[in-house]
């Protein structure tokens, strides 16, 4: 394990910006916190979680797919991709860092997607512990120890250095580069750290949230719940739990026409919407209720079912704090997920 | 003065359940924390007296639900909570005919101002177990015990400017009845006008910028009830879930601000849900405020089928030059 | 990163022929810019077709692997881009990916199987492939009896190769209905699931099934009258995909996607599935 001295934290963050883009969180005015390029002198938010996750670096909300150009009947399609310059992601908390792994079994599957895989193979994720978990954080609840993050490298903060562990061969090999700002150390100095978070854990209002009643193969179970009709009665069909979400990755192709030709691109999508499953020939999902109940099925049931049990939910609470109307995957949790969440 | 608590609600709820007024309640439904409230319907006392909540954090906006719910085929009448500047999206709604009154049984309930949970963690940071909201906001926190802040400093947008605290509707009213107030809604929108046109421009775009598209702000809105959103049509060639440039970002919220202008009773919903935190109210303001300068003072929902200056034509409105001189200076 | 295969990435076909089919449907044949076939596919199979700024849209391949020289999709206009694929002409370069999804199992299930084909409408577009492939495969399957229909005469589908082709091949029986009497029409009248029920086929034989919503289910109670398993009841489901590799989300439908594990299921997986297709 390596150190760094907060006091030394901009030498840290210049030394990795030498060779990869850095971006690090930042506070903004009125409570904002977003990743930013790390440029000289800039400083890293202390603040639990982003407003977007970081999920924003390997599945963009909008990205060119491809473009065209169209000359009478004949079309050429031009292949824009361009390999991805290395980039480090400094202080993704650990359920961010799980949901790239949600995000993995979707677009590393084959086929594969390449536009995500460029991303992810030229992306190196430094976490960070956390020192101080929100009230709406429940990753306990999918087997995730906010205490002990993983990702390339994980990263402690304690109140006066930075303890990083290479996890990865990416990570290490990134470490190795940071010797000269870093220090050699023993991994019992962050076990004080850890504990404290142990501690705290235990004291969120949601720790006793539990998954278990879900998983694959539960569809029957759950899908003709009558509570679905209450849980959904005053949803808004927004999209807001859906784009705010780490692990959600629907999208949209679009064709969007330019001066010269015309650009594919793709944009997330939300099973919330009206419009996501409607055709010409009709829409299987009418009303609220099924969008909503697809959305929760989808996280809860029908991902583990194809990803040996593996949920697409990661707890970071960020639905629980931005939904209008305050409905969220705990609430119908607690709702269908009989005794164990009584 | 009566005092709004969640016990007078109840009372008033079960009453009317149970002398057949009405045969269900759309209330506030607790949640997890002390801020996480639902709207929700209620038909029991049982139920009431298990779920509802009324505290500081019940700002839902109930009018636009009334849409749906007196669309269905669900007998008797449906028990609204209308705070006063609900009333004016209640009034606004029945003024462009988008409910069915004589399903209805609307209570207003005066309001002495809702709280903004995100100023409360832009103050206390993460980590809230409870907040009590009496005459101190009591916030319990994880780390650094329970700290006490004024209400004035955490007040959502809209209450801390505050238009009214007169209801324009209600069948029955709890509590005393305020009146109009003076507020200082324009003066950001002021401070704009005073801009350039490229330092304007910029605030915007920092703005707007950040929009994910959720469609949170109009899928919240009382002026957006159309049966199908030109942006959820895909023959509409406008229909996009997020922007393919930023142009298209900045057309979403200005088509959508000249959409309910007239009709927009600047209720903060927009802005109040805005996961990223855009001050979308001040587009809407920026049109109250030429309204009423272009055409003398206009509450939209203040009388039910009062007509819209934008829809109604008088001799004595201004000349379009004279609109856009006025724009200009 | 450039070498990386990108399934979203299409490659530019041209249009060789079109075939007004009915009033509203119409025939393309599509190959590559070196007059190859795009892909190898298996009946049942879609891919996507597109034109750049108008969009793209997953269309069932209604001609026969067997088929060496060309692929073909049949399609009803019915949305932005069929309505622009009627009014191109041959010689008109449209982008195409695919094949996608899992296809009838002709060379498990199928096999040595008699086999009856049911459709309706736009229905046969998917079937044809099977049929053909069938035909010419012969010797691997048993009898072959097709029933189709369509509201009328001029709404049948490939009209012309099941006069001269279907009818004229003896060991294939086949089976034409219209809803409506109609002049010049001499052969059966009547609904699909109906005319399923008269012929009563036994229920010994493979059924492959497609058509619009209301006449699978109504044919599949017919066939369960007569005393056909679910098990042996094929049918391909439609619904808005954009992706069609399983990604996008759209198409999914408990813990399947349509374009990825479907769009061909036995009735009794179909069963399994919550009701939302």
């Amino acid at each position: 394990m390596r150190k760094c001295l907060l006091s030394n934290s901009d030498a840290l963050f210049n030394e990795i910006s030498k060779n990869a883009k850095l971006y690090i969180p930042v506070d903004l005015e009125k409570g904002r916190v977003a990743y930013k390029e790390y440029t000289e002198g800039l400083k890293m938010s202390d603040a639990l979680k982003t407003d977007r996750s970081a999920k924003d670096f390997f599945f963009p909300q909008t990205e060119t797919l491809m473009a065209f150009k169209t000359q009478g009947k004949n079309i050429e399609v031009i292949d824009n991709r361009a390999e991805s310059e290395d980039f480090v992601v400094f202080g993704v908390r650990a359920c961010d860092v799980k949901s790239l792994e949600v995000l993995d079994k979707v677009f590393l599957a084959e086929p594969v997607d390449s536009y995500y895989q460029n991303r992810r193979e030229h992306g190196i994720i430094v976490s960070m512990a956390c020192s101080r978990p929100s009230e709406t954080c429940f990753c306990q609840t999918f087997g995730i120890d906010a205490s002990s993050p993983q990702g390339d490298i994980a990263c402690y903060k304690t109140n006066d250095a930075f303890y990083l562990e290479g996890l990865t061969e990416k990570g290490k090999a990134l470490l190795e580069k940071l010797d000269g700002v870093t220090e050699e150390c023993c991994s019992c100095e962050v076990e004080g750290e850890k504990a404290k978070i142990k501690e705290i854990l235990d004291k969120l209002p949601l720790k006793d949230l539990k998954a278990d009643a879900f998983g694959k193969d539960k569809t029957d179970e759950f899908f003709n719940r009558p509570e679905w009709k209450t849980l959904s009665e005053s949803c808004l069909g927004c999209g807001t739990c859906t784009f705010v979400c780490p692990t959600c990755q629907c999208y949209d192709i679009k064709d969007f026409k330019t001066k010269t030709g015309v650009e594919r691109f793709r944009c997330w999508d939300s099973c919330m919407y009206s419009d996501f499953t409607k055709m010409s020939a009709g829409q299987p999902r009418l009303s609220q209720l099924e969008r909503f109940r697809q959305r929760f099925m989808h996280k809860l049931v029908y991902f583990p079912t194809n990803n040996d049990g593996m949920f697409s939910c990661v707890g970071c609470g960020r639905c629980v704090a931005k939904c209008p109307i305050s409905m969220n995957i705990v609430k119908v949790m607690k709702t269908l997920g009989g005794k164990e969440n009584d | 003065m009566q005092k709004i608590t969640r016990d007078v609600l109840i009372e008033k709820a079960v009453s009317l359940l149970s002398d057949g007024t009405v045969s269900r309640v759309l209330g506030y439904k607790k949640g997890d924390l002390s801020y996480d409230i639902t709207p929700a319907l209620f038909t029991s006392k049982e139920q009431l007296e298990k779920e509802f909540v009324f505290n500081d954090f019940c700002a839902a906006n109930f009018a636009k639900y009334l849409v749906k719910e007196t669309k269905n085929q669900t007998e008797g009448k449906v028990l609204v909570f209308l705070k006063p500047c609900d009333t004016y999206s209640f009034n606004q709604l029945l003024t462009e005919h988008r409910f069915d009154r004589e399903k209805v049984y609307a209570v207003g309930i005066s309001c002495d101002g809702m709280i903004d949970i995100n100023k409360i963690k832009a103050i206390v940071g993460d980590g809230i177990i409870s907040v009590e909201t009496d005459e101190k906001i009591k916030v319990n926190t994880l780390y650094d015990g329970v700290k006490e802040l004024d209400k004035n400093d955490v007040l959502l947008e809209r209450c801390a400017n505050c238009k009214s605290k007169k209801h324009v509707a209600y069948d029955e009213l709890l509590g005393e009845d305020g009146e109009v107030l003076d507020s200082n809604r324009f003066d950001q929108v002021a401070e704009l006008e005073k801009m350039s046109a490229d330092e304007r421009f910029a605030f915007w775009q920092n703005e707007l910028s950040r929009c994910i598209r959720c469609n949170a702000c109009r899928d919240a809105c009382p002026a957006c009830t159309c049966e199908k959103c030109v942006f959820d049509n895909p023959n509409s060639g406008v229909e996009n879930k997020s922007p393919a440039n930023s142009f298209e970002e900045q057309m979403f919220h200005i088509i959508r601000a000249f959409h309910v202008a007239g009709r927009c009773t600047d209720c903060g919903e927009c802005s109040r849900v805005c996961p990223q935190h855009i001050p979308l109210h001040l587009l809407n303001r920026k049109f109250i405020k030429d309204i009423n300068e272009f055409y003398g003072d206009y509450q939209a929902g203040a009388i039910v089928g009062s007509r819209a200056p934008l829809v109604n034509y008088t001799k004595e409105d201004i000349e379009p030059i004279d609109a856009v001189n006025k724009g200009d200076k | 990163m450039t070498n990386i295969k990108e399934p979203l990435i299409p490659k530019v076909c041209v249009i060789t022929d079109i075939r007004q089919d009915t009033p509203d449907v119409k025939t393309f044949r599509v190959l590559t810019l070196d007059g190859e076939k795009p892909f190898i596919h298996k009946p049942g199979q879609c891919a996507m077709l597109s034109m750049p700024g108008v969009g793209e849209a997953l269309f069932s391949i209604t001609s026969s692997p067997t088929n060496k020289e060309y692929v073909e999709f049949s399609i009803k206009k019915c949305g932005c881009v069929t309505s622009w694929l009627h009014a191109a002409e041959v010689g008109q370069q449209i982008t195409v990916r695919g094949p996608y999804g899992n296809g009838f199992p002709v060379e498990t299930e199928f096999k040595g199987q008699d086999m009856l084909f049911i459709a309706g409408g736009i229905g046969l577009a998917p079937v044809r492939s099977v049929i053909n492939y069938v035909r010419d495969n012969r010797a691997n399957y048993g009898k072959v009896d097709i029933v189709y229909g369509s509201r009328s005469k001029d709404d049948l589908v490939f009209f012309k190769e099941i006069i001269d082709e279907w009818k004229a091949d003896s060991s294939i029986n086949v089976h034409l209905t219209i809803d409506r009497e109609q002049e010049g029409w001499d052969g059966h009248v009547g609904f699909v699931p109906t005319y399923v029920k008269e012929l009563g086929f036994k229920p010994t034989k493979t059924a492959v099934l497609c058509g619009p919503p209301i006449m699978i289910k109504f044919t599949l109670q017919g066939l369960s009258e007569l005393g056909f398993d679910k098990k042996q009841v094929f049918t391909t489901l439609e619904l808005r995909m954009k992706c069609g590799i399983g990604k996008c989300g759209r198409c999914n439908v408990g813990s399947k996607y349509v374009c990825k594990d479907g769009p061909v299921f036995r009735m009794d997986q179909l069963d399994a599935l919550p009701d939302e297709y």
